[in-house]
């Protein structure tokens, strides 16, 4: 059980990264709207993670990306700032003891919790990624509408994915 | 101690958070040319505020100083300016050579020591011979006014006999109608704005108002502005009109003076007194 969750992390991680590296770093929609696919990985980390192991592949997740997107921190940043926010949001929202899920998917947690899950995690992370992209408050008005565009795009990618593996995982 | 473990790892996601991302922060600011560059320009604009405000207090103790350079590069301004104001246009050379035509050059020296309550006052200033200072040269100072006349130099110091001495007469003119008197100080009136003017010619009008400058015929060059008159016709019993004169010059807050250095001064003394300077 345990090995097996850990080899379907690292394949995710690397498909998730492929893509987001090698798809979607060339899209964009008037450059406003680019999704950022690959937070999903830290999104579905399970739930019995270590919060310092979850850092540090935040981190390192946000690393890789900075590297071929060469904004370095920038990623690794908002990264550790969705990690913070999951944690939170699992600890306030769920009973630790009595989780019996391995971790936090569409399949396992229900539509509800999950896109509220997503919508926070996506969006803190986006806010963080565009303001330190940006590093000046006087776009304000600009960062923040590629950041509301972009969030609804990753959210709706993130959304479809799941739904795509949805009756896979739920077996 | 063991409640600050306790502490530190009940609430370990937060104090992660903060290490990872300061990290992170770090990492931003270090590597990425853009925001360095905003970082280190507010940190400058942050810098160079606080240096602006003690450059403020430092200015302030600067002062004295400052004061020092500018009234020598008054002094050597205004040397210039007379440079260029004093060619004599009569003359049938073409060549304007100005470094003869310059009859006067001032040299700036500070008020070391000032009295204005006594009859017969001296003031001391901090240039000496070895500035180029003698004798009986004239003192000016720096906004308006005739100080008064060079009386002792050592090699560093020089007293001035000012206009408040009862040896001091200086050659005036009024303006108007150059009239010619002479200034002096004192003869029952101890205002240091006050001064009289002597031995003007009978039939000259003299008028309250009346702008007095120097003649030109002493030791000071013509035109300086001296005061106004502020009383006409005082009786005297000789045959000449006074005058009371309201200084420009307040002797009181004197701390600059420029003492002007006459080139033509011997030249001047020797032809017209051969036998004695001989």
């Amino acid at each position: 059980m345990n090995s097996r969750l850990i080899i379907v992390n690292v394949i995710r991680w690397f498909i998730l990264l492929f893509v987001q590296i090698f798809l979607l770093k060339n899209m964009g929609f008037y450059d406003l709207s680019t999704p950022f696919i690959y937070v999903l990985f830290l999104l579905l980390l399970p739930f019995g993670i270590p919060n310092i192991v979850l850092y540090l592949l935040a981190f390192g997740t946000g690393l890789t990306l900075d590297t071929f997107y060469d904004t370095m921190g920038v990623h690794a940043t908002a990264c550790v700032v969705l990690a913070f926010v999951r944690i939170s949001f699992i600890s306030i929202s769920l009973n630790k003891d009595a989780i019996d899920d391995p971790e936090p998917s569409l399949s396992y947690m229900g539509f509800q919790w999950f896109s509220l899950y997503a919508f926070l995690c996506v969006i803190t992370h986006h806010l963080v990624l565009f303001f330190l992209e940006t590093f000046r408050l006087t776009e304000i008005g600009y960062t923040l509408v590629r950041c509301g565009l972009s969030c609804i795009l990753t959210l709706l990618i993130i959304l479809l994915v799941e739904f795509i593996f949805y009756k896979r995982t739920s077996r | 101690m063991r409640n600050l473990w306790i502490f530190i790892s009940r609430y370990n996601a937060f104090f992660l958070f903060i290490i990872f991302f300061i990290v992170g922060i770090y990492l931003t600011v270090k590597n990425n040319s853009y925001q360095r560059s905003v970082t280190l320009n507010s940190t400058n604009e942050i810098v160079g505020t606080a240096y602006e405000r003690l450059n403020v207090f430092k200015r302030y103790l600067n002062l004295g100083m400052v004061n020092d350079s500018l009234a020598a590069e008054n002094a050597k301004l205004k040397t210039r300016l007379l440079g260029l104001t004093t060619i004599d246009s009569a003359k049938d050379t073409k060549v304007i050579d100005t470094t003869t035509n310059q009859q006067y050059t001032y040299l700036a020296a500070k008020v070391v020591k000032n009295s204005i309550t006594l009859r017969n006052n001296v003031m001391t200033v901090n240039k000496g011979t070895l500035d180029g200072i003698e004798a009986n040269m004239a003192v000016i100072s720096p906004q308006r006014g005739v100080v008064g006349f060079i009386r002792d130099v050592s090699p560093h110091l020089a007293t001035i006999q000012s206009l408040l001495h009862k040896d001091t007469k200086i050659s005036v003119v009024i303006k108007k109608n150059n009239a010619i008197g002479s200034l002096v100080w004192g003869d029952g009136n101890f205002d240091i704005k006050k001064a009289f003017i002597k031995e003007v010619p009978n039939h000259i009008k003299m008028s309250i108002g009346d702008t007095i400058v120097t003649s030109g015929y002493g030791k000071f060059p013509a035109g300086i502005l001296v005061g106004r008159l502020s009383k006409t016709n005082i009786a005297t019993n000789d045959n000449f009109l006074s005058g009371e004169v309201s200084l420009f010059n307040d002797f009181g807050t004197l701390q600059y003076v420029y003492v002007i250095k006459d080139k033509l001064a011997k030249e001047q003394e020797t032809l017209e007194n051969p036998v004695k300077l001989k």
